[in-house]
């Protein structure tokens, strides 16, 4: 279907692909892989034994069956790129240091500008390599660090080891295992007690190799009283070969810390993307999920929160756009430990065409969490008559003093709402993309309005032709 | 050219039933039309046509603007040649907020980019004219609105869009008289030669306060008579038996 694939390459602008030869690429899922990523990083023997340990435990956990049909991918392990370094120097702290044509990959996705303007530190990752990486003076000074996961590793080894894959061990899911071994690239930040960093810090992931599978591993440490809001970006070009995204992102909020991880994710639609993102949260702390999801072929991804300490908070919000050849199974989970534990739920998903998404969330509340409350709200939008979507909400509630809420809510893109926008003036698309905005508006205005503008541009995008 | 809306022999049908049977209908640039007639006799329908509703399908005749055949053009592409339709009731589209609506509408309206400014200027005008608080604006379109709040927010788009040809379809129903008084003030406001109006309504009330340049009578799916003011005060008094039967016995 050359007509297709060029249709879906139109409509997907970050398809572009930069003409770069890595430097190594380690194809097929082997220990001997999973050593030599290890070595080339210069990693301390616990590392090493660490990954192996991981392959082990991915080759004997099941592949999940009770979601979206992986069985394409279970045959295709051996045929991914699981380490591609590009021609650079390692992280550099400055674009003009970042070999040419990868400076250009993210001029054209606007990150050096976004630098400038509205953030306080950024991170650039290229395949399986962090690029560039630089944060403002100031919090520096403050003590809070914003490097790549490896640096993390090299110079702040005690820290590092101390929270890593604590939250999400390698045993958590096959996914989380086959991250553990051949994880690489991604961030690890901490903010030192009572430092409360204003504007976010951002990481950007770029898959630029065929046959690719980025593990990017990004550990966040708050330290009490801190405040952080961390924003990750995804994009790969497209390739008529399938590729893997299997993310790991584990978040430790320490007493009274406040902190947010937004990631919007546009991937191609032939991606797997695979991730499991983890939130510890203490005493009166508070963790923010945001979570938008658009492209790729599959998506299996459910932020959770442990509400641990007593007062602790969490808000889950998440968007999902499904199109014709994608299913999106996407949710949250929070975990009361705690009493007087409070969670929201707010899902948001759009399909189109023949597009799928599903919500599958848990609401788990342990017997020690008194007054312990949670609502969750999960409204799907579907736009065509074929347009599916499904909901799998869990509860597990082992106190009687919970409050748990749960609504769901299907509508369809109606008639009289594109009606009466187009009697304005709008064009049927613009009038359809308009109402999908409106739909998701709750989650997307907690977004930096760079992000939200980027967002409803996307969606305008991803609306294009899909009425009349 | 003489600039005008001009409806031709106009047959409209829905779901296999014939609703228009040969609507006949002018309104020339610069003067307001009442539409009147009793339940089922067709306005709404042919308002919603004119509009360009997809629900319906025009089985014969045409739709003229300004000498301009608009039968077969999209909703949207009418609305930005200057036609408008205040819907009887106002669809609600949760998450828009009138702000942000307001200004793409007006973008399309105008066809070209809106400055802040300009914007803001159009819209704080029509809010004056309806009394009506500056916070409406961030609030999301139509949605939670009461009755009334739905009705006067199809004339705060009428204002700040400024449509050379509006329809109201039953603008007043709903309405007491307070806002009823403001509601026809808006619409007042935008009378000149540059602005007509296409008035449905049931009753006289409206009438006494937009008053019309001409009466049409609709019944089962025909204009049945034509007059002045006068026309809408006679069919108040004595109702519609007596043009039914005029217009059995024509």
């Amino acid at each position: 279907m050359p007509e297709d694939l060029k249709h879906i390459a139109d409509d997907y602008r970050w398809g572009f692909k930069d003409e770069i030869e890595p430097e190594v690429a380690l194809k097929g899922l082997t220990p001997e892989t999973v050593k030599k990523i290890s070595e080339m990083k210069g990693e301390p023997a616990w590392m090493t034994e660490f990954r192996l340990k991981a392959l082990e435990i991915f080759y004997q956990l099941p592949m999940p069956k009770w979601g979206p049909d992986l069985s394409e991918l279970e045959k295709k392990f051996d045929e991914f790129y699981y380490y591609v370094k590009p021609p650079s120097k390692g992280p550099v702290e400055s674009w003009d240091e970042v070999p040419e044509e990868i400076k250009k990959t993210y001029e054209r996705l606007g990150i050096p500008e976004a630098e400038r303007k509205v953030l306080a530190g950024v991170g650039a990752q290229y395949d399986s390599e962090v690029v560039y990486h630089n944060i403002k003076e100031e919090l520096e000074k403050k003590g809070v660090i914003f490097v790549s996961i490896e640096e993390g590793l090299k110079k702040h080894e005690e820290l590092f080891k101390k929270y890593f894959a604590k939250i999400v061990p390698p045993s958590d899911n096959k996914f989380a295992a086959l991250n553990s071994a051949v994880w690489s690239g991604g961030s690890f930040v901490y903010v030192p007690p009572g430092v409360e960093v204003e504007v976010p810090l951002q990481a950007y992931f770029r898959v630029n190799t065929a046959g690719f599978g980025q593990f990017e591993r990004t550990l966040i440490i708050v330290d009490e009283g801190a405040k952080v809001h961390y924003i990750e970006g995804c994009t790969a070009p497209l390739y008529t070969t399938e590729a893997l995204h299997t993310g790991v992102i584990e978040i430790y909020v320490h007493k009274n810390a406040h902190s947010r991880y937004t990631t919007i994710q546009n991937w191609p639609t032939n991606m797997y993307n695979l991730v499991t993102q983890r939130a510890i949260v203490e005493e009166h702390g508070y963790h923010m999920w945001l979570d938008g999801n658009l492209g790729s072929k599959v998506t299996m991804k459910y932020p959770s929160s442990i509400l641990k300490g007593r007062g602790a908070r969490s808000e889950v919000l998440s968007i999902a756009f499904a199109k014709t050849g994608q299913h999106l199974d996407t949710g949250a989970k929070l975990i009361h430990l705690a009493e007087d534990t409070s969670g929201q739920i707010v899902s948001k998903s759009i399909s189109k065409g023949e597009g799928r998404s599903s919500y599958r969330g848990l609401v788990k509340v342990n017997p020690k969490a008194d007054r312990a409350r949670a609502n969750v709200e999960c409204d799907a939008l579907l736009i065509d008559a074929e347009s599916k979507t499904d909901t799998y909400p869990y509860m597990e509630i082992e106190n009687e003093t919970a409050q748990i809420g749960h609504e769901a809510t299907v509508s369809r893109l109606a008639d009289d709402q594109i009606f009466y926008l187009q009697t304005r003036g709008l064009p049927e698309d613009e009038a359809a993309a308009l109402i999908v905005r409106g739909f998701i508006e709750p989650v997307s205005k907690e977004l930096p309005l760079e992000f939200a503008v980027e967002l409803n541009r996307l969606i305008e995008l991803e609306m294009e032709g899909s009425v009349g | 050219m003489e600039k005008k809306l001009e409806i031709k022999d106009l047959w409209v049908s829905h779901d296999d039933q014939m609703i228009l049977k040969g609507v006949n209908l002018t309104l020339p640039l610069g003067e307001v039309h009442a539409l009147m007639g009793p339940n089922g006799a067709g306005k709404s329908t042919l308002g919603k046509v004119i509009a360009g509703d997809p629900n319906y399908k025009v089985e014969k005749g045409q739709i003229l603007m300004d000498g301009e055949d608009i039968t077969v053009l999209e909703p949207d592409e009418r609305a930005r040649k200057g036609l408008f339709l205040a819907f009887q009731y106002p669809v609600e589209v949760p998450g828009v907020s009138i702000a942000n609506f307001l200004r793409l509408a007006l973008k399309e309206r105008l066809g070209r980019d809106v400055p802040v400014m300009e914007f803001y200027q159009r819209v704080q005008e029509a809010l004056k004219t309806l009394e009506w608080d500056e916070e409406i604006l961030s609030r999301y379109l139509n949605e939670g609105f009461s009755g009334g709040e739905k009705k006067r927010n199809e004339i705060l788009q009428l204002l700040v869009l400024k449509p050379r040809y509006a329809i109201l379809d039953e603008t007043d129903s709903g309405l007491d008289i307070d806002a009823l008084k403001i509601v026809a003030r808006g619409v007042n406001s935008m009378r000149g030669p540059e602005f007509s109006a296409l008035v449905i309504t049931h009753y006289q009330r409206l009438l006494n306060y937009i008053v019309p340049d001409v009466v049409h009578v609709m019944m089962d799916g025909r204009v049945v008579k034509t007059g002045g003011p006068e026309l809408a005060l006679e069919l108040e008094k004595r109702g519609y038996d007596w043009l039914k039967e005029e217009v059995a016995g024509a």
